[in-house]
């Protein structure tokens, strides 16, 4: 059983490792320079599968909490937790990696338009969703929280998007059109693609690794109990 | 039939209590009413900038005075354990939901009607024949911050530093709702053509139902030990 | 009238409850004797429907929990070291309150009969916050008696109580006994458990190590096994 799962974890890091190597080699090398932006476009390959990579741990984070609601069984919990923790690493990295593509292209680090505004939104509500874990005791009770939390948290992804949206698209003067992806082209597309499949791997490598940790800190602490 | 006799008991109690010991609503209007002088010094007065922000002034003053109120409401509920008391009748836990999100609505709305007409002098707001569609959206946009507010101050009053995790929580979640309510009013007070205004009450009116809604839905699990 | 069959609670590394089981009958005065920290409150809150095991039955009457908790409410009254009242209102705003809640009939009647049961007739006028904790503790009882419940739980009902305020609960307590309610409660007073209990249960470490009736054990012997 251990052995096994020891296998799990060592494909899984070898096939993270070379799939990001692949996606770095595209992403610098391989996908031609953009014509307007130049070099700094290629954070893009990045920007992207990260965004990508922290919606699927919210939604993770979501559809966990649903299920530890209605079965009470703790490793929903647990992979809640671990996905929420990653998820809020990634849509940092997005939060980061958007202000170093905007500086030189748009001549400012931020701009309020629904995109920025719906992920920064995201990231404070994901904040808040690790506080809870941290501020209410380890117990059923807290889990209970975190996961009513996390439930409402993705359920408010789509209207926060929608009313900023609105918001933006009904008010005069929007500095910028966030619009991309239209008209990319294919060598572009494709290390997009990897890229965002290299990111899923590695979200799914580091959510199996978190998960464990998670165990083995309950099986240091069992163990503290009984001394 | 039962269960709104519940609410009915529940929220009278909430309403008696408030009215002896009178900590909730006069603390929330003293304070909505310091935001109003503090961000009056943002602008020269007079000019028509402090009337384009004044909408977002009254919902910051509403929604800020209202975390405090949604705090004190809840953590009376566990001072001498009585939610535990209140859960160990035999009542449908809905109940309990509903009558305190009504009892927030009534709270925050008693705010509003002694914080209004000091707004509209400090401000000197437009008073005009849509002043009753202000009304409204006054109303929806409390009744969307109360229902999400009602499920996280039970939250909050369960955590180690429940007066700063109430307003983490419940701000960025109730970004639509602060966004409907301000634009609505934006364009109440600027006379814009109504037919600007609807779409924004529309929505908000759908931000509140999705929210009673899942807010409802879930408060079961959060007010069980 | 009560029965716990091989009742667990857990969470994380945490084992509270780890197998317990006992039945009480119908009239019985019983103590549920522990430590700080023996799992005694947690039992007696899975007993009185506010809290869940992990696994194993409880029922009282034949209503087993947690699916059919509102009939158990109906027959059951609880007393905590908290009181579960409000401060701003009067003894009888109080009781009226939970009357409802519990859909008695005959309110007012009911509420006077249980303040007169424990002696509070004559301020029942007055807010709860101007009472002692004694007073408090009675008005507690008033509430859980409200219903005529046929089962009384109570959550070291004595903790902060003066002599005076102690023996008087005391007395309320033997008099329900002898009017044939069942009567549960946890303390860590082990000389009141042995002066009025007819029954003793000793948990240690969530698991059951004593189920005697009380005549059957000396001080010394439980003193003992307590510590």
């Amino acid at each position: 059983m251990k052995q096994k799962s020891l296998t799990v974890d060592l494909v899984l890091i070898t096939l993270s490792y070379v799939a990001v190597m692949v996606a770095l080699y595209m992403a610098f090398l391989y996908a031609p320079t953009e014509r307007t932006m130049g070099d700094v476009q290629r954070i893009f390959y990045f920007h992207v599968p990260s965004a990508w990579a922290s919606f699927l741990a919210f939604f993770i984070v979501c559809i966990a909490g649903i299920a530890f609601l209605k079965s009470g069984n703790e490793k929903w919990d647990k992979m809640a937790l671990a996905s929420a923790e990653i998820g809020v690493l990634f849509i940092t990295i997005v939060l980061l990696t958007g202000p170093m593509w905007a500086k030189p292209v748009w001549n400012t680090y931020w701009s309020w338009d629904a995109r920025l505004t719906t992920s920064f939104v995201l990231w404070l509500i994901y904040i808040a969703y690790l506080m809870i874990r941290q501020f209410t005791a380890d117990n059923e009770r807290g889990a209970r929280f975190a996961a009513v939390f996390g439930i409402i948290g993705f359920v408010d992804v789509p209207i926060v998007y929608m009313s900023i949206r609105w918001w933006r698209t009904l008010h005069p003067g929007a500095v910028i059109a966030g619009g991309s992806g239209s008209g990319l082209a294919p060598q572009m597309l494709a290390t997009l693609l990897v890229s965002v499949g290299a990111f899923t791997i590695l979200f799914i490598t580091l959510l199996r690794l978190r998960l464990k940790s998670i165990y083995l800190e309950q099986d240091v602490n069992l163990v503290k109990q009984q001394f | 039939m039962n269960t709104l006799k519940h609410i009915g008991a529940l929220v009278y109690k909430d309403v008696l209590i408030e009215l002896r010991s009178r900590e909730v609503i006069w603390s929330m209007v003293v304070f909505a009413i310091t935001v109003l002088v503090i961000f009056n010094f943002i602008f020269d007065p007079g000019t028509d900038i402090m009337q384009k922000t004044a909408p977002g002034i009254l919902w910051v003053a509403i929604i800020f005075s209202s975390n405090l109120g949604l705090n004190r409401t809840f953590v009376k509920e566990q001072e001498a354990g009585n939610m535990q008391g209140i859960l160990l009748t035999p009542m449908d836990r809905s109940a309990v939901f509903l009558a305190k999100m009504l009892a927030n609505v009534i709270f925050i709305s008693a705010v509003q009607v002694i914080m209004l007409p000091v707004m509209i002098i400090l401000y000197d707001l437009p008073v005009t024949g849509t002043f009753g569609l202000l009304l409204l959206v006054l109303f929806l946009g409390i009744l969307g911050f109360a229902s999400v507010g009602t499920l996280f101050s039970a939250i909050a009053a369960n955590t180690k530093s429940r007066e700063i995790m109430l307003p983490i929580l419940l701000l960025p979640v109730t970004v639509p709702v602060i966004l409907g309510a301000i634009k609505s009013t934006q364009y109440l007070l600027s006379a814009e053509p109504l037919s600007k205004v609807y779409p924004w009450m529309r929505l908000l009116i759908g931000f509140d139902v999705i929210f009673f809604v899942v807010c409802y839905l879930l408060y079961e699990y959060v007010i069980e030990e | 009238m009560i029965r716990v069959h091989n009742v667990h609670k857990s969470f994380a590394a945490l084992q509270v409850l780890r197998g317990i089981d006992f039945d009480i009958q119908e009239g019985e005065y019983t103590a549920l004797l522990g430590q700080n920290g023996a799992g005694k409150t947690t039992l007696l809150r899975i007993i009185a429907s506010l809290s869940r095991p992990t696994s194993g039955e409880v029922s009282i009457n034949e209503f087993s929990l947690p699916k059919q908790a509102e009939q158990v409410r109906r027959q059951m009254g609880v007393v905590s070291h908290d009181p579960f009242l409000y401060g701003d209102l009067t003894a009888e705003e109080n009781l009226k309150f939970y009357g409802k809640l519990n859909n008695l009939e005959n309110l007012q009647e009911r509420v006077l009969l249980v303040l007169e049961q424990v002696d509070l007739s004559v301020r029942r006028y007055d807010l709860v916050r101007t009472f002692s904790r004694g007073m408090q503790q009675r008005l507690a009882l008033a509430r859980a008696l409200l219903h005529e419940p046929d089962l009384l739980l109570l959550d070291e009902p004595f903790s902060g109580l003066d002599f005076k305020s102690s023996q008087n609960l005391t007395d309320l307590l033997n008099g329900l006994h002898a009017k044939g309610t069942t009567i549960l409660m946890t303390t860590h007073d082990l000389d009141f458990a042995i002066t009025h209990c007819k029954r003793l249960l000793l948990i240690k470490q969530g698991k059951l190590v004593k189920d005697t009736v009380t005549q059957n054990i000396s001080r010394d012997e439980l003193v003992t096994a307590f510590g």
